[in-house]
């Protein structure tokens, strides 16, 4: 299972810096006013070279440099982006990754006045070497969840403080807590998160998940159904235990 | 202030028509000006079963599309005089239902009447979604089975999330639970759902239990309201129900309170 667990894909979010505005030194000075206002933001935040238009970026001393630059700013270089062939080795010689191009979205938040600066989410797979994405808080929903329905808690843990009925789809990259009937589907660890657990108040599901790992109704064991549990991936094996 | 009401349950076949028709004569006989329209173009049905279908001249359709005016299209009920039926078009689909054109004929209606009972057509697409979204409270229609109770489970949450008080943020539209259908026999056999089991499935309030009955049909075939049948135990339920509907306490009649665990054996299968 360690093999299917490598190529599970991940989304996260990146900083891009053009290479060109290293050599700025306006830009040093933005950034650093820019870390200083929001400390947290940046601390150890994952940051991808875009190479367009800076062919003369060649040598694996230059990308140390702007490694060694931007960990100044507390910011970690993890990888490029638009590189040349040769631009590419020398990358992977100082332990860079390389990032597939990604139309660069201006973003919606802080990072725009970082001159240039912008969120993009980098492709899955090659962004293993990314920091883990920070943890939203979790997502409540306090109203009967309908059939119908998909309440999808991207990153975060999902809570329910009411029924879910038959036909509603419960979907987070966390742990999926039903204080009430669990009678629909609910997935966990969505993301690959094989800690991710289901509490559910009464167990009635159409299907439970956990990271991909799934039982359908008839699956369950009566003697659990209708029972408060908890549900949990064992050596991989999904496992109901009565709360 | 008038109120808009939608009669809604997804499923077809439950008996949102003859609620419609019930609930709005029901009213009509308590005093209040109401008028039922019928949402169900293209398979208009409300008019027969009112017992108007001989007068049908213009309709819904044509005073949307403004062929015709309000007063030209309303038909009045000749056993009650505070009740209006507005027909549907037979000959359109649900298409012609137009938003703007709904809401400019629903805020005419408005000037006119207490009520405004709205006949949605069964299902989720164009049509329904019409019939509910300007409602300011919703009536579900509910037979005591699980496919009738999913589907209304799935209109509720459409309810919740489409309709244009939900759009606005205003306070949500006031949602009703009505079980037809209802055969405490069966019910106490285990063949049926009951109300306890509905209840516990959609959590909403129960406005009324309306026992199957052969008084249903015959009033149907007969085009009068079955609410003007007070004789009959559904006439009865329904009347029970509109009173309800005013805010009055009624006890719950042609209820057997047998409790069942059998939800869990239905839906442990699904």
């Amino acid at each position: 299972m360690a093999a299917g667990n490598l190529v599970q894909g991940a989304l996260f979010t990146v900083m891009v810096v053009r290479a060109g505005m290293l050599r700025d030194a306006a830009f040093a000075h933005d950034l650093a006013t820019q870390v200083e206002r929001s400390p947290r933001f940046f601390l150890n935040a994952p940051v991808v070279l875009d190479l367009t238009g800076a062919a003369d970026f060649t040598s694996p001393a230059e990308f140390a440099e702007a490694r060694e630059l931007l960990s100044e700013r507390t910011l970690a270089l993890v990888g490029v982006q638009n590189a040349q062939p040769a631009q590419l080795t020398a990358a992977a010689a100082t332990g860079l990754a390389s990032f597939a191009p990604t139309a660069t979205q201006p973003s919606r938040r802080a990072a725009r006045p970082a001159a240039g600066a912008a969120a993009v989410m980098a492709p899955p797979a090659t962004a293993a070497a990314a920091a883990p994405a920070a943890r939203a808080s979790a997502r409540l929903v306090a109203i009967p969840v309908r059939s119908g329905t998909q309440i999808y808690a991207s990153g975060t843990d999902l809570i329910v403080t009411a029924s879910v009925s038959p036909g509603a789809e419960l979907i987070a990259d966390g742990s999926i807590h039903v204080y009430g009937t669990l009678r629909g589907r609910a997935m966990a660890g969505a993301g690959g998160d094989t800690s991710a657990r289901i509490f559910c108040s009464r167990l009635e599901a159409e299907l439970v998940s956990i990271a991909g790992r799934y039982l359908v109704s008839e699956e369950l064991p009566p003697e659990q159904r209708g029972s408060p549990v908890q549900i949990a991936l064992v050596d991989d094996r999904l496992t109901i235990t009565r709360n | 202030m008038a109120k808009v009401v939608v009669i809604t349950s997804g499923k077809g076949g439950v008996g949102k028509t003859t609620t419609a028709a019930a609930f709005a004569a029901g009213l009509a006989l308590r005093g209040h000006k109401t008028v039922v329209i019928d949402f169900d173009v293209g398979l208009r049905n409300l008019d027969l079963i009112m017992g108007c279908e001989r007068r049908v001249v213009f309709d819904f359709i044509n005073v949307i599309n403004g062929d015709a005016n309000l007063n030209q299209a309303l038909i009045k009920d000749k056993r009650n005089d505070n009740l209006y039926i507005f027909p549907t078009s037979q000959t359109r689909d649900k298409d012609a239902l137009k938003r703007e054109g709904v809401e400019r004929v629903l805020d005419e209606l408005k000037q006119q009447f207490d009520y405004i009972i709205c006949d949605s057509p069964a299902g989720i697409e164009h049509g329904a979604i019409t019939a509910l979204y300007f409602a300011d409270a919703a009536i579900i229609v509910t037979n005591p089975e699980v496919s009738s109770v999913r589907d209304s489970d799935r209109i509720i949450g459409i309810l919740a999330s489409r309709s244009r008080r939900a759009e606005r943020s205003e306070p949500p539209v006031e949602l009703n639970l009505l079980l037809t259908r209802y055969d405490p026999g069966r019910v106490s056999r285990g063949e049926m759902l009951t109300v306890e089991d509905v209840k516990e499935i959609l959590s909403i309030p129960l406005l009324g239990v309306i026992p199957e009955s052969e008084s249903v049909l015959r009033a149907s075939n007969t085009g009068t309201p079955v609410s003007f049948d007070a004789e009959s135990p559904a006439g009865r339920a329904y009347l029970d129900a509109v009173a309800r509907f005013l805010g009055e306490q009624r006890e719950m009649r042609f209820v057997k309170p047998e409790r069942r665990n059998f939800l869990r054996v239905l839906f442990g299968r699904a």
